[in-house]
């Protein structure tokens, strides 16, 4: 182990950042896009039911497969990857956000309403800071599952930390299998934790309040 | 102000919530509407600040037609007080009270002014501005959601079951409180209710509902001696309507003389005054007798040691009724707070008489054999007592 991380130390570096730029691009896309469709969808019952059946469906698909498919109409490389991974963190936004505005109590959202609110103004200001507790766990849960299934996105060219592993595996050299695995789970606990204190610093102060 | 004319709201389903509704109110006006379960009070009240639409009918709003409002403008401008309180628990109290003024955009120093002068109305610190709902009790939480009706200054309170939830003193405190900003700062209120009691105190007419129709909109009293069915007499109870006989006596006719002491006065000075007056509660006011709080043998036992003056032994917090008010609502509420008496002030605060236990057998040995000699003695008394105490007073 000591051996490997002196060994490859300036691979490392570069490795792990480019793992975790591959995950954050993804992250990011995702809660840009998830964000606000869920928040849509929650006023859109029906449809709500439609959306969320397929993005669960298309969660089911082994990210090995959905790769491969990316494959033939991008090409391989760093945006591939990061599209696939970006569709990986879709639904457990998506579903955080819908269930979290779904969730905020409706007297709430009428006494909102009774006060003189827009429908606007009552998500702003009353149905998102409320669902924040909700919708950032599933951008935890999300950002978890990036940093892991970015690993295999070395497959199809796209770096990061996967290359170790891929790499150890081709040339059976199991301190390349488990650096890299240690690794990745290092920046998922690392990132986690982030995550978790940017949760705390989110969640509107009255909701954290303790009788 | 407020006129209601043909309005009936049928949900779908076919449920008829509301039922050709006729009633006017009038600027100033505290109307209760009172009902059993499901009469559609809340339905009706809901059609006023347009949160349910009706099926038919019209309201109009100081002869205006509220179809014709633009409904976020014209709920800005209705004050409503939620049963379940439903203040913004990620929110300051202080955002919570300007909630209405910020989305009128006032600027940030009107709002915050608006919310300091506010929170003394209902007697809580201005500390309490930062702080979040949660950390309230429910009675103090739900004097904020009437401060919330009231920041933008609407002339119209809508108020749905607001003290439903409360335990019967912090509600009487909070009957007390509504009543009395609705009389200083002259808003139509328009006010929901199960109670029947809260009803007679606090609205100026009363509006009984049954099935969605109005049965009867009359004053209290009115309908106390005048039910106008079988179903109104049945929802106000027997033994409200047999109390309500006895001529309605006010507080001013059966008061006695308080015995009173001024604030400067020592210690001693009161402990001799009981002792001479053989009392255990001696009312203190100042020189020109507002009444300033009142003392007791136990509070002055205690304060004996740390302090020879009045001024600060006073107990504040006191109850008290103001001339004019019907004998039996200052007996309900000395019964209600369980207490030993309570004193009378005009209009300016004056000390002016004490009710007390002894007033609660007269009323109910008038109610039940309605004799007159035995208050005219008893009024010998007082007169006798009240020149008594004066001498020894000044
Ligand atoms: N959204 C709705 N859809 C269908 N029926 C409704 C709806 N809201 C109320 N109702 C029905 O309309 C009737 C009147 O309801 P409303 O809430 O106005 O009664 P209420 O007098 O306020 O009763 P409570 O004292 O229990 O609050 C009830 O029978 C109720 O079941
Ligand atoms: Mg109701």
């Amino acid at each position: 182990m000591i051996d490997f991380i002196t060994q490859n130390g300036g691979d490392i570096v570069q490795k792990t950042w480019e793992h975790f730029y591959i995950s954050a691009i993804a992250l990011i896309l995702g809660i840009v896009v998830a964000v606000p469709l869920g928040i849509l969808l929650s006023k859109l019952q029906r449809t709500a039911k439609i959306v969320l059946g397929i993005t669960s469906v298309l969660q089911t698909l082994p990210s090995l497969a959905i790769l491969a498919i990316m494959i033939p109409f991008l090409g391989v490389g760093k945006i591939p990857a990061i599209i696939a991974l970006f569709i990986y963190t879709l639904l457990p936004i998506l579903n955080n956000t819908y269930i979290g505005m779904n969730s905020v109590n409706s007297g709430l959202k009428s006494a909102g309403i009774s006060m003189g609110m827009t429908k606007i103004q009552s998500i702003g200001m009353v149905e998102l800071p409320l669902a924040i507790p909700v919708i950032m766990s599933g951008i935890r849960l999300s950002a978890v599952y990036a940093i892991s299934w970015a690993t295999l996105a070395s497959y199809i060219g796209a770096g990061g930390l996967g290359d170790f592993i891929f790499n150890g595996l081709n040339l059976y050299q199991p301190e390349f299998i488990i650096g890299g695995a240690v690794l990745v789970t290092i920046l998922a606990l690392i990132t986690d934790f982030i995550l978790s204190k940017v949760e705390k610093w989110a969640t509107p102060r009255g909701l954290k309040i303790e009788r | 102000m407020l006129k209601i004319e043909n309005l009936s709201k049928v949900y779908r389903g076919g449920k008829k919530a509301v039922d050709d509704m006729n009633i006017e109110i009038e600027r100033g006006e505290f109307v209760a509407f009172i009902g059993t379960s499901g009469s559609g009070k809340t339905t009706a009240m809901r059609m006023i600040n347009r949160m349910i639409e009706p099926t038919k009918g019209t309201i109009y709003l100081e002869g205006e037609d509220l179809a014709k409002k633009n409904p976020v403008a014209l709920r800005r401008s209705i004050g409503y007080v939620i049963q379940q309180i439903g203040l913004m628990p990620h929110m300051t109290i202080r955002e919570n009270i300007t909630l209405v003024p910020k989305l009128l955009k006032w600027t940030k120093d009107k709002k915050d002014q608006t919310a300091e002068r506010l929170i003394e109305l209902v007697n809580l610190p201005q500390s309490y501005l930062d702080l979040y709902p949660a950390q309230l009790s429910g009675g103090q939480q739900q004097r904020i959601g009437v401060l919330r009706a009231l920041a933008a200054d609407q002339d119209i309170i809508l108020m749905d079951e607001p003290f439903g939830a409360l335990d019967p003193i912090t509600r009487d405190t909070l009957q007390d409180l509504m009543k009395d900003l609705q009389q200083r700062l002259g808003k139509t209120v328009i006010f929901v209710t199960h109670d029947m009691d809260e009803a007679i105190k606090l609205a100026d007419r009363i509006c009984i509902m049954h099935s969605g129709q109005v049965i009867q909109f009359d004053t209290p009293d009115n309908i106390l001696s005048n039910p106008a069915n079988e179903f109104v007499r049945e929802f106000i109870g027997s033994h409200r309507l047999m109390q309500e006989k006895p001529s309605a006596k006010i507080v001013d006719d059966v008061m006695i003389k308080p015995i009173s002491i001024t604030l400067e006065k020592s210690i001693n000075d009161a402990f001799r005054l009981m002792v001479t007056k053989r009392v255990d509660t001696l009312f203190v006011v100042d020189g020109q007798n507002h009444l300033k709080g009142y003392i007791d043998v136990e509070g002055l036992t205690k304060a004996r040691h740390t302090t020879s003056s009045i001024s600060e032994a006073v107990e504040k917090d006191v109850f008290y009724v103001s001339n004019g008010t019907k004998l039996q609502d200052s007996v309900r509420r000395i019964l209600k707070r369980n207490l030993k008496h309570i004193p009378v002030v005009d209009e300016e605060h004056r000390l002016i008489g004490l009710v007390t236990r002894a007033n609660i057998v007269d009323m109910v040995y008038d109610t039940i054999w309605g004799d007159e000699e035995i208050n005219e003695d008893a009024n010998d008394i007082n007169l006798e007592q009240q020149s008594v105490s004066n001498k020894q007073l000044n």
